[in-house]
């Protein structure tokens, strides 16, 4: 039997959210990906994330552009809204739809490719704008769709499946992200979902332009001794920050680390990040001190993961804008319009 | 929690339901493929093997392996295993030169089996092939037993049961019908190198309550009364009928009843509905046939009228638990209710009878006159005098009878070559992949959403007229692929090799039921509450695997899988791997016998 759908079947006692949910019901349709791949992983944790925090799935939007990456939002929350763009140009369909809906929660799926190479610069446009957005790059280092030649976050020295060794530098998405002002940034890995998880919730209720880069073995192409994208070479260099809890509601928290090694993050909203340090020196409310911190351990061979850098207070494009609280496309055309008097009043303005 | 032994047979056995269940242990899933692919001779002869009476148990099996089946737990209902059986029977070619042959060469040994029911021509038909001498003995002149004397008509046709006692009777068997065995000790005394007693529960209990006596013309024993109907003596019975008992002998009496006459057939039950002892199916039968069940009721006394039968009186009770908490039936203090009938058919229970087996020749029997049996060789206390069925530890089933009488050969079969009985043969095992491409699987691994097909019953107008007309039709070939098709596939097993896992966590995220957790090992009680769904079910294993980089384990809950195979074919490592697991008991024969 060939690409079974998912058995509709579930588990009798399968947890429900406050909608009365399981996490079946934020499931797509079956992914076509390799067996094994990275990505799907990250759509479970997406779906896990969904669940854990009782979204209406008619409130997201998932908006991606091409590639592997880019495929997996019609393998998780198939009763949202989506768009699969052109390639690399994900960052621009978001923006625009945020600008027009900005009561929806945007999830922009994209990959090493679509992000760090033909859509390089309309990522960089989105984040630095600040576009209140979860924006994750499912980053596996190689071309998976053309069978596996690098891609530019491919690690200098790190070697193909077929043994040519890459040459050309490597971008690394978090170190630019928080470069072009990101609020939110964060590093993963597709095996290690208690880490994922509580990352992605926290980036979905973050107002602003919150970037997870996940690093997602590449089965078929990229999961060779000789990559640094495999599932042992990120498990043996992973230099995990800190490790996350997000907690919704005003409950009490109970803590059972010692003092000092936890630390409870107010976000905009009121909910609450607890933070535990796994580094001791490390402060993620200093973007100056992450940028170094990362260059000094990516020098090293490591790969920094966990909440990398949160802006307590972060801004978003509405914000800088000045637009109405109402989303655009629900304003009428008398609001749209208000007549030539206000026009005149307008151009007054700019005299 | 101890990692799990795979290579022990009773692992994988028990994630097959309705195998384990099985007293036979046949291999139910692997009848149900073959039956789905049409091959229904193969399916019978799977189940010859296993339960010596595909057809008869198709339509009488009291199915332990029903409640069993993990489709009741995915979803409402059972996959109907007993039904699909009967499909098997019913649509096979000619399978006669596919038994066995009667044995070439008689090896010597002569074996008596007493009773010619299900147990003992399970015996009969184990040992006869081995060049046993076996003479089965009974009081009527037909072999079956209990099967032909107890089951109605309606219910199984002779004409099954000639087919299949025929099939064992073939197999070189002397048969002595009509000839009941007054004496043990006498037939002892022939020299015959076993005995085996599979006589059966052939008592009816009755009540005695006043008015029994003055009465006794229409108050007739249940499993007396079905055998006379079964012999043609009986062929009416009055327009008002109370037949009291709650199992499925009643459940037989009423309907029988029914069809001799009776317009008002009521069934009275001391219990509660839920508690009585009928199959749920069987009461269902009833009611469709428009005999009500009253519960709660307790005989008081028979009422007549010059002799003759009027009614019967009840006791109105509830059930109470006691301090102790058994549960009790106490009188409500309500008035009696009595219920006018023209006949009463008692049915509250069996019991056995051994007047002819002597006390005095090493058969010990209990407190409760019941021989003293070993539950594993099926010995008694005399070497060599061997009990199954009924006969051995009370009123159980046929597939009871028939896994006693597979035993009992073994030991036969041991004994009179000088082993040791105790020391029991394994099963035959075999794991066997299903894989035949990435996406291929050489079962079918698409889970149907489908819910249990009910069986056709012929129309009840019709059904009701004559006593000998089957009510059920059985599955045409087409419900019975749809309900095949409802079955899991529990022996394709979830084989897991944990040096060959890279922790993708694809099998995780692929997985329907939330089945498989990849965490740190712990005690058992606490593992089963942190996996990704409570593992509650505690009847159910968990297969805890490990060999991972990560130094975690591999759990996985037994209890909900649905064999769908996903998991192994999103493992890009091969590191699960859809494995079928069957298991043969092992029959008396050479496979049984001590190397030495």
């Amino acid at each position: 039997m060939t690409y079974l759908a998912k058995p509709k079947f579930h588990h009798p006692a399968l947890p429900k959210n406050a909608l009365g949910y399981t996490h079946r019901d934020y499931e797509g349709s079956v992914s076509t990906l390799c067996a094994g791949c990275g990505h799907d992983s990250i759509t479970g944790a997406i779906i896990q994330a969904c669940f854990e925090l009782a979204i209406e799935p008619h409130k997201v939007a998932k908006i991606s552009g091409i590639g592997c990456s880019s495929k997996t939002p019609t393998y998780f929350l198939g009763n949202s809204h989506g768009f699969n763009s052109v390639h690399g140009r994900m960052p621009s369909v978001l923006t625009g739809a945020n600008l027009a809906n900005r009561d929806l929660i945007y999830l922009g799926v994209s990959g090493d490719g679509d992000s760090a190479s033909i859509g390089f610069g309309q990522f960089a446009h989105a984040i630095r704008r600040g576009v209140n957005m979860v924006y994750i790059v499912e980053n596996n280092g190689v071309y998976g769709l053309t069978k596996g030649q690098f891609s530019a976050t491919a690690d200098r020295g790190s070697k193909a499946k077929r043994g040519a060794v890459n040459n050309d530098s490597p971008i690394d998405m978090v170190a630019i992200a928080l470069q072009l002002g990101a609020t939110f940034v964060a590093r993963s890995f597709s095996g290690d979902k208690p880490q994922l998880v509580p990352l992605i919730k926290a980036a979905i209720e973050h107002k602003g332009a919150a970037f997870i880069d996940v690093i997602s073995p590449c089965v078929a192409f990229n999961n060779h001794a000789g990559s640094t994208k495999s599932f042992d070479y990120v498990r043996e260099h992973n230099r995990a920050v800190n490790r996350l809890d997000f907690i919704t509601g005003r409950e009490p928290i109970a803590v059972d680390y010692a003092p000092g090694e936890l630390e409870i993050v107010e976000q905009h909203d009121g909910s609450r990040l607890a933070l535990r340090k796994l580094a001791a020196d490390y402060d993620p409310h200093d973007r100056i001190a992450a940028m170094n911190y990362l260059a000094q351990r990516t020098a090293l061979g490591e790969i920094v993961t966990g909440l990398l850098y949160v802006d307590r207070d972060p801004e978003d494009l509405h914000e800088h804008l000045n637009t109405v609280d109402t989303p655009l496309n629900a304003l009428t055309e008398k609001d749209l319009c208000p007549g030539a008097a206000a026009l005149e009043r307008f151009n007054a303005g700019l005299r | 929690m101890k990692l799990t032994d795979i290579a022990s047979p009773d692992y994988f056995h028990k994630v097959v339901d309705c195998q384990w269940a099985c007293p036979a242990h046949t291999p139910v899933p692997e009848y149900i493929r073959l039956i789905a692919q049409g091959r229904y001779s193969d399916a019978y002869m799977i189940n010859w093997y296993s339960n010596v009476f595909p057809g008869i148990l198709g339509r009488t099996c009291d199915r332990p392996c029903e409640p069993a089946c993990r489709r009741g737990r995915v979803e409402k209902e059972p996959v109907a295993i007993c039904r699909l059986k009967r499909v098997a029977a019913d649509y096979k070619d000619d399978i006669r030169a596919r038994l066995p042959k009667p044995a070439a060469h008689k090896n010597g040994k002569r074996i008596a089996v007493i009773g010619a029911g299900p147990a003992s021509l399970t015996v009969a038909r184990d040992l006869a092939p081995l060049g046993y001498h076996c003479v089965v003995f009974d009081q009527d002149l037909q072999p079956g037993g209990m099967m032909r004397t107890q089951i109605p008509k309606f219910r199984l046709p002779d004409a099954v049961l000639d087919e299949e006692c025929g099939y064992i009777l073939g197999l070189g068997i002397e048969f002595q019908g009509g000839r009941r065995i007054d004496s043990l000790k006498a037939l002892l005394g022939e020299g015959y190198d076993a005995v085996f007693v599979g006589s059966g529960a052939p008592r009816g209990r009755d009540l005695d309550i006043p008015g029994r006596k003055e009465a006794a013309a229409n108050i007739h024993i249940g499993i007396d009364w079905l055998s006379s109907v079964s012999f043609g003596h009986t062929n009416r019975i009055g327009k008002r009928v109370v037949v009291l008992g709650g199992g499925n002998t009643a459940m037989d009496c009423c309907r029988t009843a029914r069809r001799l006459g009776g317009a008002d057939v009521k069934v009275v039950v001391r219990s509660g509905f839920e508690e009585m002892k009928a199959s749920p199916w069987e009461k269902e039968d009833a009611l469709n046939e428009g005999i009500p069940i009253f519960n709660y009721l307790v005989p008081k006394a028979f009422t007549h009228e010059n002799g003759r039968l009027t009614g019967v009186l009840f006791e109105k009770v509830r059930a109470e638990r006691d301090a102790r908490g058994r549960r009790q039936l106490v009188p409500t203090g309500e008035p009696d209710q009595h219920f006018p009938c023209d006949d009463v058919l008692v049915a509250v229970g069996q019991e056995n009878a051994f007047p002819w087996i002597e006390r005095d020749i090493g058969i010990a029997f209990d407190k409760w006159d019941m021989p003293v049996v070993d539950p594993k060789t099926m010995q008694s206390t005399r070497p060599g005098v061997f009990f199954g069925g009924d006969a051995a530890f009370g009123p159980k089933n046929i597939i009871w009878a028939v896994a006693h009488g597979h035993e009992a050969a073994i030991s036969i079969d041991k004994h009179c070559r000088g082993e040791d009985i105790a020391v029991r043969p394994d099963p035959r095992v075999a794991l066997t992949s299903q894989k035949m491409g990435i996406h291929e699987w050489s079962y079918d691994n698409e889970i149907t959403t489908d819910q249990r097909y009910p069986v056709p019953h012929r129309d009840k107008e019709i059904a009701l007229r004559d006593v000998r007309v089957e009510v059920e039709l059985g599955y045409d070939p087409s419900l019975a692929l749809a309900e095949a098709q409802r079955c899991l596939n529990c022996d394709v097993q979830t084989v897991f090799t944990g040096s060959l896992c890279i922790e993708c966590d694809a099998c995780v995220d692929i997985c329907p039921m939330d089945c498989i957790t990849f965490t740190e090992n712990g005690e058992e009680d606490e593992l089963r509450q942190r996996l990704r769904a409570p593992a509650n079910n505690k009847s159910q294993d968990l297969y805890v695997a490990d060999n991972l980089k990560s130094g975690r384990v591999m759990v996985k809950d037994e209890d909900v899988c649905l064999h769908c195979g996903l998991c192994a074919e999103r493992c890009p490592t091969g590191a699960w791997d859809m494995q079928k697991f069957l298991l043969e008991m092992t029959q008396a024969g050479p496979a049984c016998h001590s190397s030495a």
